[in-house]
């Protein structure tokens, strides 16, 4: 029960407060969700339970006036809830997204594992709601950004939401970025779009020294194509800064890289995150990248989540088979011998096998799982797998 | 660079690589004045041995491609030596090289741009059979690629499908077995596995150990992540803006790398064990220009040990293990990991 009537509760709570708020800059910058003792005394001593733990909150603006309510509770930054995406067309309906819940607590980052055609590109882009639709159309589910509904909102209310909550850097920078606009200018243009009262050369300069960029004056004058991948990353990043987002959605952020400028831009994002007290949302394939960045983790598989839990545990001990034939497969320095592989391939989205989709590629499939879809179900304290058989060796 | 006198067995080499360098002009100008050079590939020595897996890492823009395509010979090679089987490449025009080409054979990065959309399964692997004479007529030359698709896992009715009816991992056997349809004594392979997921790059990996087990056929695999390369190859070589900077047998490279810039490659690879994370090394800045490259060793800007010399005096290539080759002035002094 709890969950569920816990957020109709807090929901609720939250109008009444934007209700009070004289002005939009006044609303309350930050909502967290968790165990950790500081939201335990902002919830008055309620504990919420079974909720994915909390990250100690690194920037929080009106901490002070929400406390000052006494009946306040905390809410997710983001929270996606049975999340249904598909690509219409003439001929076919296909489903990429199929029933995704996950939430992303203030400060927290979460690491969305697939393979291609997962469907992990397609849950980071509903949350802005990026997708063109049609051909996209968000066939269920609902996600909410603070507590807003992004999939009911408006075209203003949408506006207001991008940018300034969530932010996206996308895996080929130099295809995000405008060639025929020098850098500081498209910088500039998003401080100008979100916060226009800073959309000044001084503050790009600013950004731009953030995301260590050296010289950043002159730099702010080139042109995307006089940069290096790894600077132009690092514009891109500069520019979602720009907004003061408070969810940076990080698609594939290092796929185009080297691995020497991935781990410069790693350590970057790692930063910026612990200083702004960020949450974010980092999608990747590679399961090196989750381990050294991530504190929970969600692997998807044919549009579905296939497991979710805390990154160490989860990389340590996976559960469900497909994770377990996944970090087998990952080549790992120093590792000998074969590589354990998984046999066929992933399944085309409007090809999906009954049952349990990845029953024609599992080792440890039984006839039932080809009729019966498993559930996503919490098997262990912040562990979610969808697979009845996780406990079997 | 001194000529490397190094082969896995007493027999002469497969492939022998002395001093290749492959330089680009940059034109300025409408009259094309050459302005400058870029040093793609600049001095390169190395051998092979028939049946032996060489791996070439390093980042984006360090030559190892160029390097590649010059030893397939796409690409023209400005000095130095290439012997296959103990005979100059260069020498080879017309119908010889076109004979020669045979013995060679090369794997893309990207399996959707490497196969003609337009041409069925069939006619991409058979053509090459037509080429070379490799079938007598055309019920032969059906069996052949029925066979070929099938040593790689492809079902032998594939061959009458066209490219997009495949995943990226069966364009990348179909990719193989293209490659294997003349029979050759050298795949060249450039970043074949980078473009596909964990759980097909390992499908991938296992099948061109099985090949090379069935047929004897080296490999040089060119690819930019270390874990991929030691997993397949015996020997490793890293390169840095066109020079080879350290190169030895692949578990020495890993385990124990002795050029600072092959430290900095294998800690910048996230570690999935937290527990076997080591310490990172994080290199500032980026590679420079190959148009200009620094003076002394290519890689001191960059270098955290980096001493006087290292800006004046280039590093010899020399031998610092059993095998084991580094070009650095402080090889022997850094091994302390």
């Amino acid at each position: 029960m709890p969950i569920r009537a816990h957020f109709v509760e807090i929901r609720r709570e939250l109008a009444l407060i934007l209700a009070f708020s004289p002005k939009e800059k006044e609303q309350p910058s930050r909502f967290l969700f968790g165990e950790d003792s500081f939201s335990r005394d902002l919830c008055g001593g309620r504990r919420a339970t079974g909720v994915p733990t909390a990250i100690p909150l690194f920037r929080f603006g009106n901490y002070s006036r929400l406390k000052a309510r006494k009946n306040l509770t905390v809410i997710a930054l983001l929270e996606i809830k049975n999340l249904q995406v598909e690509f219409r067309s003439d001929r076919q309906v296909v489903r990429a997204v199929d029933g995704v819940s996950f939430s992303i607590a203030a400060g927290e980052t979460l690491g969305l594992v697939g393979e291609s055609g997962s469907g992990k590109s397609v849950t980071a882009l509903s949350i802005g709601r990026l997708l063109r639709a049609p051909p996209a159309f968000y066939a269920g589910g609902e996600i909410y950004l603070e507590g807003r509904d992004v999939l009911k909102a408006s075209k203003r209310e949408l506006q207001a939401l991008r940018g300034r909550v969530v932010s996206y850097i996308f895996q080929e920078p130099g295809a995000s970025l405008n060639p025929v606009f020098r850098i500081g200018a498209q910088i500039k243009e998003s401080l100008q779009l979100h916060r226009p009262d800073a959309a000044t050369e001084a503050e790009v300069v600013r950004l731009l020294n953030q995301v260590g960029i050296p010289a950043p004056e002159a730099r702010a004058k080139n042109y995307p194509h006089e940069m290096s991948g790894g600077m132009q990353q690092r514009a891109m990043i500069a520019m979602a800064l720009a907004a003061e987002p408070k969810l940076l959605v990080a698609d594939e952020p290092t796929t185009a890289l080297d691995v020497t400028i991935q781990a410069q831009i790693l350590a970057l994002l790692k930063e910026v995150q612990q200083r702004l007290g960020m949450s974010l949302l980092l999608i990747t394939h590679n399961l090196g990248i989750v381990g050294q960045m991530a504190d929970r983790v969600a692997v998807m598989y044919a549009g579905q989540i296939v497991e979710m839990a805390p990154a160490r545990e989860l990389l340590r001990r996976p559960l469900h088979p497909y994770t377990r034939a996944l970090l087998r497969a990952a080549p790992r320095l120093g590792g000998s011998g074969r590589l354990a592989n998984i046999p066929g391939s992933v399944p085309r989205p409007g090809a999906m096998p009954g049952g349990c989709r990845f029953h024609p590629r599992c080792t440890m499939a039984r006839p039932e799982c080809a009729v019966k879809e498993p559930e996503l179900r919490e098997v262990e304290n912040g562990r979610h797998v969808r697979c009845p058989y996780w406990n079997t060796p | 660079m001194p000529v490397l006198e190094y082969s896995v067995n007493a027999d002469a080499p497969l492939l022998e690589v002395s001093e290749l360098k492959v330089h680009f002009p940059v034109k300025h100008g409408i009259l094309g004045r050459v302005r400058g050079w870029v040093k793609a590939v600049d001095g390169v020595s190395f051998d092979l041995a028939a049946g032996e897996t060489l791996g070439l890492v390093g980042e984006s823009g360090c030559g190892k491609t160029t390097l590649a395509r010059a030893l397939a010979r796409l690409v023209k090679t400005t000095s130095g030596l290439i012997r296959l089987q103990g005979e100059d490449m260069a020498q080879w025009t017309g119908a010889t090289l076109r004979a020669r080409r045979r013995q060679w054979q090369m794997i893309f990065q990207d399996p959707y741009n490497s196969l003609d959309p337009r041409m069925i399964v069939g006619d991409i692997i058979g053509e090459a059979l037509e080429i070379h004479h490799l079938a007598a007529n055309a019920r032969e030359r059906q069996a052949r690629v029925k066979e070929l698709l099938e040593s790689v896992g492809l079902d032998g009715a594939h061959a009458s499908l066209y490219p997009h009816e495949f995943s990226g991992g069966q364009r990348q056997r179909i990719g193989i077995a293209r490659a294997l349809a003349v029979d050759p004594k050298l795949i060249i392979c450039d970043e074949p596995v980078s473009a596909l997921d964990v759980s097909v790059q390992a499908q991938i990996i296992n099948l061109l150990q099985d090949l090379q087990q069935e047929r004897g056929v080296a490999y040089l695999f060119v690819a930019h992540d270390l874990a991929v390369v030691e997993r397949i190859s015996r020997r490793v070589m890293v390169m840095y803006l066109g020079k080879i900077v350290e190169l030895g047998p692949a578990e020495a490279v890993v385990r124990a790398p002795r050029h600072p810039y092959t430290q900095a490659l294998v800690s910048a690879i996230p570690e999935i064990d937290a527990q076997t994370q080591r310490p990172r090394i994080i290199l500032s800045g980026e590679m420079p220009s190959p148009i200009d490259p620094p003076s002394g060793c290519p890689f001191h800007p960059r270098c955290p040990i980096a001493e006087e010399r290292c800006r004046t005096q280039v590093p010899q290539w020399r031998e610092i293990a059993p095998k084991h080759w580094a070009a650095c002035h402080l090889a022997d002094r850094n091994f302390s990991t």
